[in-house]
């Protein structure tokens, strides 16, 4: 497995560069580095010689992809590119354009993140999961009906409507929890309450209906029927056999997002007025501050590869038959 | 026992317990002397040399004291001093070095010279950078690596301090402008004024090329041949000709001073790798500092212990009387204890925060508007019974800005000082219904321009003398749009007739340079489109992002825009060099985006620049005006007006649109803000009784027929 997990991680590099790649490209088709300059000195009164001192300090003023006044090696290492990409393969994401360190604020900021999308990743996936084997445990009945009805309807709406409704509801009509905000330590809990819940609620549709056609699929097999007939009654038979079996697909979905938590929801925060790193990403393409934009998908991806590898991984706990090799 | 647990238990439940269950803030703080109120946007900068928006002026304009400041009340808008213990003493000299007096031509005058005196006494806010130890060493201006690694917040160190406000500190501020290392976006202005102030730049750029990144740039070792530190609380700054506007800008954040201690704190090795920098915490001398600093979160600001004091202002008209803003008169201030700002990106949660009492002040959205405000049957704009109810009062203020549409003046067809352009412009001019335009996208909020200059601004004139005649005509007492005929004759005589280019037969085709592309954006392109199409007049819009937009204004490649200027302080020369030749956008990237160039406006211009505000200078501005409104290089647009909101609770509020520092002249009454909370925010339980009792009822034939199913035999 060692061998493995070392040859997937070869294989990130490449991924990396290309993703690392693409994001400049992406970046500068859109901003040039005079725009990076003016969104940071301001529209007003700057000069032409600001601009160029902006830029060069900040490390702007070399070429993007080819240096051809250099020589060599330099011809690809002194430009941009090379320059903001290096130190990114170290977890070295530096300053922001406005100059903030940005591992700092990172660190800083996937808690709030991390205090919204955990609760409500582990609740959700408990409801979700009763509702599957409730509507499974009714199957073919009128409750099962009506629960896909119910959750075809609750997948078919926006999450703004949610959160916007939940918002209304339980903060402005029945004043129970504040309508956005955020604290830390024990206080952080009522700032927490009506996010998770709108969580929660908003992720009910797709998670049941997915829950159900994994445990549907799972209850025509021929161990379940064994167990019926062994007299076993059907919620030791949904409980003990159908959902230990259907854990292998509910357990890799729930790997691979496992690391994604930290980059936060950008609705979600913006929202709630939660400090998290999805706010921080989108604060970031709406200033143009591509130190903090690079950083952010570098990092998103990073996770992302981590979690496809823990998936792998996660294979082999849950179906000893898995081997990686 | 039991029945105790239970009693503590239905207590502890019960909504009087937990009143305010929605309450964002801690309970401890219900009937403090603190004001709340939000930031939608993280500020960049809180370092006064390179802040320049309003969004960042919220906080540092109560933190940091230039010498001057706007007086509260007083319109037109006056300049009073702040640290200063006067308006500066001011001296013209000549080119041979003499005295000469200040009503000398303006041509004569080489260098004028503004002499500050500070009042002694002033002290700093309490900051670790100025904390001693007993043998008067500075206690953190060598920090170890252990230290700093202990270090996270400003708040952990374990001293601080406080010293006098010299005169020293302000030339040290200037000197920062100076350094291209901290970007200073008025470095520019001031380097064609300020005697030195170029040089100086120059030698700190050799000097930094030399040092390593991130060593300390000790600017006391650098002269600013400009700024002279004359005793401990006097200092002169020299500039360049004549230039009356400098003192406006001695209301600018950007001159406030700054103490040598905090650029050697906090240039430290570690400190910046954990964002403490003075681009983030600032030390200043003003009423308030900043205690907590969580731009992603809250902005807190606590009454500055040391703050040298000040009182509410005694002067006022007659309409401050009325509304009750001379009732604090001579009063110490601040009032507040403490100002919590925090951050509230969406408009929805911060407008029902504001209605449910948790801030004590808001603006009014679109979406908001129809709740908040209506119209009477003079269009005058009056709250919503909703609102009165609330006891909420509404402030009004035209904005000392402006939104204009622009014509390329470098275009072959729609610039041009030509007749047949000049005519086309015009019968745009009037065409392009700006009234209607504030009614349908703007709710009402605005004043159709006549003139580059806002009402408020020496210069600007109402009623009949200060209507544009090219537009307007002045019918029953009012300024009334001329009808679409008399654009249409004049588009004739220009040579299009019914939009037909009367040389080519073809329509007349125009293109116009849009920002975004969202709904709302789509709305008012279609409206801008149809203004043009009653002419005959096609229109294409081209949507681009703002940086393309920026490119092609800077490139001189555009043909209609529309762009805003908001004044950086109330002085007409402030509007008119927007229409300066020299300061073209396309040609010399500056703030004339619409290319304009007449060299008689030119002429005008640099004779008025530098004048007080005296008769000869509003002949003058009569005059450019008077030119502009024929050449119509802009359909003057419109003059956004500010609404905002504030609770019965809040006193003192009066919008003032140039001074930034107004937060120490609001007072609050805590107390009748707590009972209004409590009476608006009492929380509802029996919906979610009802959602349980639903729930359960829900559950009962589930839990049938699980028993059912349970009993049922397999065959």
């Amino acid at each position: 497995m060692i061998a493995y997990i070392v040859r997937r991680t070869l294989y990130a590099v490449p991924i990396l560069i290309g993703v690392n790649l693409l994001t400049f490209v992406l970046f500068f088709v859109v901003n040039t580095p005079d725009d990076i300059a003016r969104s940071q000195l301001g529209d007003r009164r700057v000069t032409v010689q600001a601009i160029d001192t902006w830029k060069r300090s900040h490390g702007y003023h070399k070429p993007l992809f080819f240096n051809e006044n250099a020589s060599g090696p330099g011809k690809v290492t002194d430009t941009v590119f090379f320059d903001k990409s290096v130190r990114l393969f170290g977890f070295d994401f530096g300053r922001s354009d406005s100059g903030r360190d940005i591992s700092y604020d990172i660190g800083q900021r996937m808690w709030p993140s991390l205090a919204i999308a955990v609760p409500t990743l582990v609740v959700g996936i408990l409801v979700n999961i009763t509702f599957g084997l409730v509507i499974v445990f009714f199957r073919g009945t009128y409750i099962d009906f009506w629960g896909v009805v119910t959750c075809v309807t609750l997948l078919s709406v926006s999450s703004l409507f949610y959160i916007i409704g939940g918002q209304y509801l339980l903060s402005k009509l029945f004043h129970l929890v504040p309508i956005s905000g955020y604290d830390t330590g024990v206080n952080a809990f009522k700032f927490l309450l009506l996010p998770v819940v709108v969580g929660v609620i908003s992720g009910i549709g797709s998670g049941t209906r997915w829950y159900r056609t994994l445990f549907l699929e799972e209850i025509g097999k021929d161990y379940v029927r064994t167990a019926r007939a062994k007299g076993l009654s059907e919620q030791v038979v949904l409980f003990r056999h159908v959902l230990r079996n259907a854990l292998i697909p509910i357990l890799t979905g729930i790997v691979v997002v496992l690391p994604l938590l930290f980059m936060g929801s950008l609705i979600v925060e913006s929202f709630f007025g939660v400090p998290g790193l999805g706010s921080y990403t989108i604060d970031a393409i709406q200033r143009q501050d591509f130190a903090i934009v690079r950083s952010m998908v570098f990092l998103g991806s990073v996770l992302y590869i981590i979690g496809l590898l823990l998936t792998d991984i996660s294979y082999t706990v849950v179906d000893p038959r898995v081997r990686l090799q | 026992m039991y029945r105790l647990a239970l009693l503590i238990f239905c207590v502890s439940i019960s909504p009087a317990s937990f009143a305010l269950w929605n309450n964002p803030y801690p309970a401890a703080q219900i009937e403090e002397n603190i004001l709340y109120s939000s930031f939608s946007e993280r500020p960049k900068h809180l370092d006064p040399v390179r802040s320049y928006s309003s969004d960042e002026y919220a906080f540092i304009a109560q933190i940091y004291e230039p010498p001057l400041q706007y007086h509260y009340l007083k319109r037109p808008y006056t300049l009073v001093p702040l640290t200063a213990v006067n308006m500066p003493r001011v001296t013209y000299f000549g080119a041979d070095g003499s005295v000469i007096p200040g009503d000398a031509p303006v041509n004569d005058i080489s260098f004028t010279e503004y002499e500050f005196q500070i009042q002694p006494g002033i002290q700093y806010q309490p900051h670790p950078a100025l904390a001693k130890n007993k043998r008067g060493e500075y206690l953190y201006h060598s920090l170890s690596r252990e230290q700093v690694s202990r270090v996270h917040e400003l708040s952990d160190f374990a001293q601080t301090a406080a010293r006098e406000l010299t005169a020293a500190d302000y030339a040290h501020q200037i000197k920062r402008m100076a350094n291209p290392q901290l970007h200073s976006p008025i470095a520019g202005v001031m380097a064609q004024y300020i005697v030195g102030f170029e040089a100086l730049s120059e030698e700190i750029e050799t000097v930094l090329s030399g040092l390593k990144e991130g060593a300390f740039l000790d600017l006391l070792e650098f002269r600013l041949e400009g700024v002279t530190v004359v005793d401990r609380h006097t200092y002169r700054i020299r500039i360049r000709g004549k230039y009356p506007q400098f003192l406006y800008w001695q209301a600018m954040p950007f001159f406030a001073p700054i103490p040598w201690e905090a650029e050697r704190f906090y240039a430290q090795p570690g400190l910046k790798e954990r964002n403490i920098a003075l681009d983030w915490y600032p030390i200043g001398t003003g009423p308030f500092m900043l205690t907590e600093n969580n731009p992603n979160l809250r902005m807190v600001m606590a009454r500055n212990p040391n703050f040298h004091g000040e009182h509410y202002p005694a002067t006022g008209d007659e309409t401050d009387r009325s509304a009750g803003l001379l009732a604090d008169k001579g009063q110490p201030m601040p009032f507040l204890d403490s100002v919590v700002y925090s951050l509230e990106k969406e408009a929805i949660p911060r407008w029902n925060k504001f209605l449910q009492g948790f801030y004590d002040n808001s603006g009014i959205t679109s979406d908001s508007f129809d709740q908040a405000i209506q119209f009477n049957s003079q269009g005058q704009a009056a709250l919503t019974a909703e609102m009165r109810d609330r006891g909420i009062r509404l402030s009004t203020a035209v904005a000392t800005s402006m939104y204009y549409m622009g014509f390329n003046y470098l275009h072959p067809v729609i610039g041009g000082s030509g007749e047949r352009a000049r005519k086309l412009r015009q019968a745009i001019s009037i065409a392009v219904d700006f009234e209607e335009y504030i009614s349908i996208f703007r709710n009402g909020r605005g004043v159709a321009a006549h003139g580059p200059i806002p009402p408020g601004i020496f210069g600007h004139q109402q009623g009949r003398a200060g209507i544009n005649p090219y537009v307007y005509d002045w019918v029953n007492g009012r300024a009334e749009r001329k009808p679409l005929g008399s654009a249409k004759q004049i588009l004739r005589e220009a040579g299009y007739p019914d939009g037909i280019d009367d040389e080519t037969g073809k329509s007349l085709v125009l293109h116009f340079e849009a920002i975004g592309s969202g709904p709302d954006e789509k709305a008012r392109l279609n409206w801008i489109r149809k203004q043009f199409q009653k002419l005959g007049i096609q229109l294409i819009v081209r949507a681009t992002d703002y940086n393309r937009f920026r490119e092609k204004m800077l490139k001189g490649k555009s043909e209609i825009f529309m762009w805003g200027w908001n004044a950086d302080y109330p002085d007409p020369e402030n509007f008119l060099f927007l229409l300066y030749g020299p300061n073209s956008k396309a040609k010399n990237n500056g703030e004339n985006a619409s290319n304009y160039v007449n060299p008689e406006f030119d002429r005008l211009f640099e004779q008025m620049k530098n004048m007080e505000n005296n008769l000869q200078r509003k002949t003058l501005i009569d005059q450019m005006v008077s030119i502009v409104r024929r050449d119509a290089p802009w359909t003057w647009g419109f003059h956004p007006q500010d609404f905002s909101l504030q609770h019965a609770w809040v006193r003192n509020h009066k919008p003032n649109l140039m001074a930034n520092n107004t937060l120490k002249y609001v007072r609050i009454d805590p107390k009748m803000r707590a009972t209004q909370r409590q009476q608006w925010n009492q929380p509802i339980l029996w919906p979610l009784i009802l959602i349980g009792v639903l729930l359960g009822i829900g559950v009962i034939p589930a839990i049938f027929g699980f028993h059912r199913h349970e009993k049922s035999t397999a065959l």
